[in-house]
């Protein structure tokens, strides 16, 4: 294409995208039509890595396409190959996507879609794929070494080893809230229950089949597994409409969280061929064909958002969760916008593969940018649904009661007026008894899925079976990364305690694997229950916690790339790195003391625990607690997640300090201090 | 025609590797251009190294999950 016309089509974009953003900014009223959302943050993406992110890599990081990748430099045909960047993009896309940007959105709705939006399009631009691009970049740098080592080798040993910390940290949280995902979306359904218990035989079946039938054939085994799950997806309703079979699939929320953590500790001691690698590639490939649906289901259905752009909830009284747009709403959407979980896979398998550092832009800062575009749909899923709805399915038992009369009252006294009758006509199309206090985002991006997806294929009739199926999708892939995660918590357990007991770190020792997987499956298992039987609802109280920690991970990388980009000598720069990074610092730090010291007790762990430790001193029960029992077990999980969110704090402030002392260092020294590998082409 | 069976070819090749199974044809011509004469593996051999290095965990294979 010549200039000129080059130049006629970015000015069509910005018009066109500067148009859209206004029309979603400043549309008041009736309802906004989806599409605007989707022009503007497609606009957004389009402008932001054509412009910002060539910026990033050329003049900030002096990406050198003559500088040999470990790709190339250390190609063994297995971990380093040299891949085409489409390949590589479609590998990275996989690993960083998961259930974080569809619920953190979800959760973030209840301010309205604008103030959520504006922080999933302004933060991947300026944060999230800037710490996925250079973290990448860094990582190609240094042999694709892992962030953990990139920290020791540049912050120095203690540094990382706080870093470390904050990773275990995060690992037992992620596992907690994911999970308990999971228990809000199928307590009391039988029809998601079983569906989803399914997949346990019929992943062994595939991983059996793919180890002694026919051994790496992953298409055939995937399409066997993907038949079978939908035949139990269709089951699933005979199975709850049949009452013998619906009553051994109801299973209340505490059983479902022991029995999540039984198969926790299960799935991460068997054999990785036989249960965790089958389910692995069928919530892959789920994942990527959920989400490739979804995107059509709104291009052609183009449904209109119901919740209006801002709701009351903006003052931080919001039943899903407490406080205000600063610091939470940026702390709930974690995902979608900047997250720090990037950061390792950014530093793990996909530095291995670039094959020119060229592509790190298309694969970093274009990955990412796809992954905000998943958040912006969830966020679609989460508004297009009844305000009435939404509110219902988000609020704890405690605040809107357990029956549709009384739920519909109360969320109708809210300004969202609803009838208990499309509250009971709701749960009965999605084929559920009730639809209350559902939280946790999965179930409610599931009826927004349902809603946009039967618009177009099957209409009202299958919408039950669209809801399931989105249920059915969200909860195995948080299912293989409970597997997962438990077994990487297992390693970072071991490794910590081997410190003290060196016979500990042996990996191969089953004794050790069993402890390890045991103890590993206690600490989030534990969170996991305490959030189950909260009487506020778990999400509101851990959902904070989990992006907390999620951000501190965020600040951590950034703080990195800062570092490294001042110990490049490229501190003019530097910016690029450094305004996202106190950002992210000041949410942290700001949100973790007003979780630990906030005189609110709907904020701060701390007042709420002494709240409830007045009454109990004066012998009274409060609300939503019945027994005296429930009341010290609230106070002492007060206590839990206040020493939790203090230790955000504490990592992320002691990372700052690192990373000024780093920086300082780096600016006395004369040269270029930043510790590469390999060398560069002449 | 031909355009169909590249374009499969290149889906598979990222569905494949989206689960961490690499290309085996590039992993043959690797061997046998930088290793020759050394043992290749079979694809099934092949295969299920791969999937054992995709769940090993260690210091610098950390898998997320977000």
């Amino acid at each position: 294409m010549s200039a000129i016309p080059r130049t006629v089509l970015w000015l069509a974009i910005v018009v066109i995208g500067t148009v859209s953003l206004g029309v979603v900014a400043l549309h008041r009223g009736e309802t906004l039509n989806a599409a605007w959302l989707v022009v503007a943050a497609v606009c957004i993406y389009f402008i932001a890595y054509r412009f910002y992110a060539l910026f990033i890599a050329q003049k900030a990081l002096g990406v050198n396409p003559a500088r040999p990748t470990p790709a190339y430099v250390r190609n063994d045909g297995l971990d380093y190959v040299p891949t085409n960047r489409y390949v590589v993009y479609g590998h990275h896309f996989a690993a960083i996507a998961g259930a974080g940007p569809l619920v953190g959105p979800v959760l973030a709705a209840q301010m309205g879609y604008l103030p959520g939006t504006l922080w999933i399009l302004a933060g991947v631009v300026f944060a999230g794929a800037v710490q996925d691009m250079t973290v990448l970049f860094v990582s190609t740098r240094r042999d694709a070494r892992s962030l953990g080592d990139i920290i020791r080798a540049e912050m120095g040993p203690t540094a990382g080893t706080v870093a470390g910390i904050g990773v275990l940290l995060i690992c037992v949280i992620i596992l907690a809230v994911l999970a308990l995902v999971v228990v809000n979306a199928l307590a009391h359904s039988p029809w998601g229950t079983f569906a989803v218990a399914a997949t346990i035989p019929i992943a062994l079946l595939m991983g059996v089949y793919n180890r002694y039938v026919r051994p790496g054939r992953i298409g055939e085994m995937s399409i066997i597994g993907f038949v079978l799950l939908m035949a139990a997806l269709i089951y699933g309703r005979t199975v709850a409409e049949t009452p013998a079979l619906a009553s051994s699939f109801t299973f209340s929320g505490p059983t479902l969280a022991l029995l999540i953590i039984a198969y926790g500790f299960c799935a991460s001691v068997l054999p990785v061929w036989l249960l965790l690698a089958p389910r692995d590639y069928l919530s892959t490939f789920l994942k990527i064909g959920t989400i490739v649906l979804l995107a059509i289901g709104i291009i052609i259905v183009r449904p209109d958002l119901q919740m209006p752009a801002v709701t009351r909830f903006i003052d931080g009284t919001g039943p899903a969760w407490a406080g205000s747009v600063f610091p939470f709403l940026f702390i709930t959407i974690a995902c979608g916008a900047v997250s720090g979980w990037h950061s390792l896979i950014a530093s793990g398998t996909t530095p291995k593969l670039i094959e020119n550092e060229r592509d790190i832009r298309f694969v970093g800062y274009g990955g990412m940018l796809m992954e905000s575009f998943v958040a912006i749909m969830a966020m679609i899923g989460a508004t297009v649904i009844h305000p009435g709805v939404y509110f219902a399915m988000n609020s704890s038992g405690a605040l809107i009661g357990t029956d549709v009369a009384h739920a519909a009252q109360v969320i109708s006294n809210w300004g969202f007026s609803v009838t208990p009758a499309e509250l009971t006509q709701m749960a009965h199309d999605v084929g559920e008894t009730s639809i209350l206090s559902r939280t946790g985002g999965a179930p409610t991006l599931a009826v927004g899925m349902a809603t946009i997806l039967s618009g177009f294929l099957g209409g009202k009739a299958l919408m039950g079976i669209w809801y399931h199926f989105a249920i059915l999708f969200e909860a195995l892939f948080i299912l293989t990364t409970v597997d997962a995660g438990t077994r990487v918590l297992r390693f970072m357990l071991q490794d910590l305690v081997g410190h003290a007991l060196p016979a500990f770190r042996e990996t191969r020792s089953w004794t050790n694997n069993l402890v390890g997987s045991a103890l590993a499956c206690v600490l989030w298992g534990y969170i996991l229950y305490q959030g189950v039987i909260d009487p506020f609802g778990g999400i509101w109280t851990l959902w904070p916690l989990f992006g907390t920690s999620n951000q501190m991970l965020a600040a951590i990388a950034l703080t990195a790339c800062t570092v490294i980009l001042f110990k490049m000598k490229r501190a003019r720069y530097a910016w690029v790195t450094v305004v996202p990074t106190a950002w992210l610092v000041i949410c942290t730090v700001t949100a973790g003391l007003e979780k630990v010291f906030s005189a609110d007790t709907k904020i701060g762990f701390l007042s709420h625990a002494r709240q409830f430790g007045d009454a109990i001193a004066a012998g009274k029960v409060l609300a939503p607690a019945k027994t005296m029992g429930e009341m010290s077990r609230v106070v002492f999980n007060d206590y839990v997640d206040a020493t939790l969110a203090a230790l955000f704090v504490a990592v992320v402030l002691t990372m700052v300090v690192y990373g000024f002392i780093s920086i300082r260092r780096a600016q006395a020294a004369p040269g270029v201090t930043a510790r590469e590998i390999g060398a560069v082409a002449a | 025609m031909d355009m169909l069976r590249t374009a499969y070819k290149w889906a598979a090749r990222t569905a494949r590797l989206m689960v961490g199974i690499p290309d085996y044809e590039t992993y043959v011509q690797h061997r046998r251009m930088a290793h020759p004469g050394e043992p290749v593996m079979s694809y099934e051999e092949f295969y299920l190294n791969r999937l054992n290095a995709r769940y090993t965990i260690d210091k610098d294979r950390l898998r997320g999950c977000c």
